[in-house]
């Protein structure tokens, strides 16, 4: 099934899991809010690479507008995530998580 | 191998490579800026697949926007490399155990299914701004709508919590 010329839609799958394992490893590696952040919204586009491509394969649009719906809620939850991330630097100077334990008995 | 096989190997590849510099480079700025490279590099992949509505929002949105609000975040918090983040030898070792076996798993799906059938329709035009327009107004509209109240609470929660706060007492 191609989706280009001789560009399959196992290809795209495997570059959208490639991009998602990336995106898991940089949340469990690093420390810091931001780059977790970042991390996130590489996951949140290989999951829509891979709409994308099916969309593609199927002719039917629906996936695209997935898609779509997809970047509204990333912008919304990035700009309320680092305006989040503002207060805790405000309060504690500092955005490593390992830093957030108050709530640790 | 023909143009489009070239060009879908040299954009995955940026993406991939660029994603790995994004978690892996030390000071933040530089991470942002590999993570534009990625998104780039994914809009020539909508490109590529005739989602070219997508592409060009993808573009505005996340290079245009995201990437102005992190640029400016990382900024005025003044995140340098000198704050180095200590990561625990074990993190480290349990990131990459369960990022490899995530993708094992995902990897083996994908080559164990199926799901391969027929030939594709391959309705080319699906991606052009004229059908999903037509898509989001028609079959879409509760959502779209749903997504702009979604738009009003996150600002208003932005604003809400970036606001210094006035000593009350």
């Amino acid at each position: 099934m191609e989706i280009l010329p001789n560009i399959t839609i196992q290809h795209y799958l495997w570059l959208s899991t490639t991009l998602f394992a990336l995106g898991v490893f940089g949340v469990l590696l690093r420390r810091n809010a931001i780059l977790m952040f970042m991390c996130i919204e590489l996951m949140l586009n290989a999951v829509n690479i891979a709409l994308v491509a099916f969309s593609k394969v199927h002719g039917d649009t629906s996936g695209q507008v997935f898609v779509f719906f997809i970047m509204v809620v990333a912008a919304a939850e990035v700009a309320v995530g680092l305006a989040i991330l503002m207060m805790l630097y405000r309060n504690l100077r500092t955005t490593d998580t390992d830093a957030l334990n108050n709530l640790k008995g | 191998m023909s143009l489009t096989e070239i060009a879908f190997y040299f954009l995955s590849f940026l993406a991939i490579f660029s994603a790995l510099a994004v978690i892996l480079s030390k000071n933040p700025v530089y991470s942002v800026l590999y993570l534009i490279v990625t998104f780039f590099s994914i809009a020539g992949h909508y490109f590529l697949m005739n989602a070219q509505f997508l592409a060009a929002v993808h573009i505005i949105v996340y290079a245009g926007a995201i990437m102005v609000l992190f640029l400016y975040v990382i900024m005025m918090l003044n995140l340098n490399e000198e704050q180095e983040e200590k990561t625990k030898n074990w993190v480290k070792i349990a990131a990459v155990v369960s990022a490899c076996s995530i993708m094992l798993i995902l990897v083996s799906l994908i080559s164990k299914s199926t799901y391969n059938m027929g030939k594709a329709p391959m309705a080319g035009d699906a991606g052009l701004v004229q059908n999903l327009g037509k898509v989001l107004y028609k079959d879409y509209l509760l959502p779209f709508e749903l997504a702009s109240v979604l738009f009003l609470a996150a600002m208003v929660g932005a604003v809400y919590l970036s606001k210094k706060e006035t000593s009350k007492s």
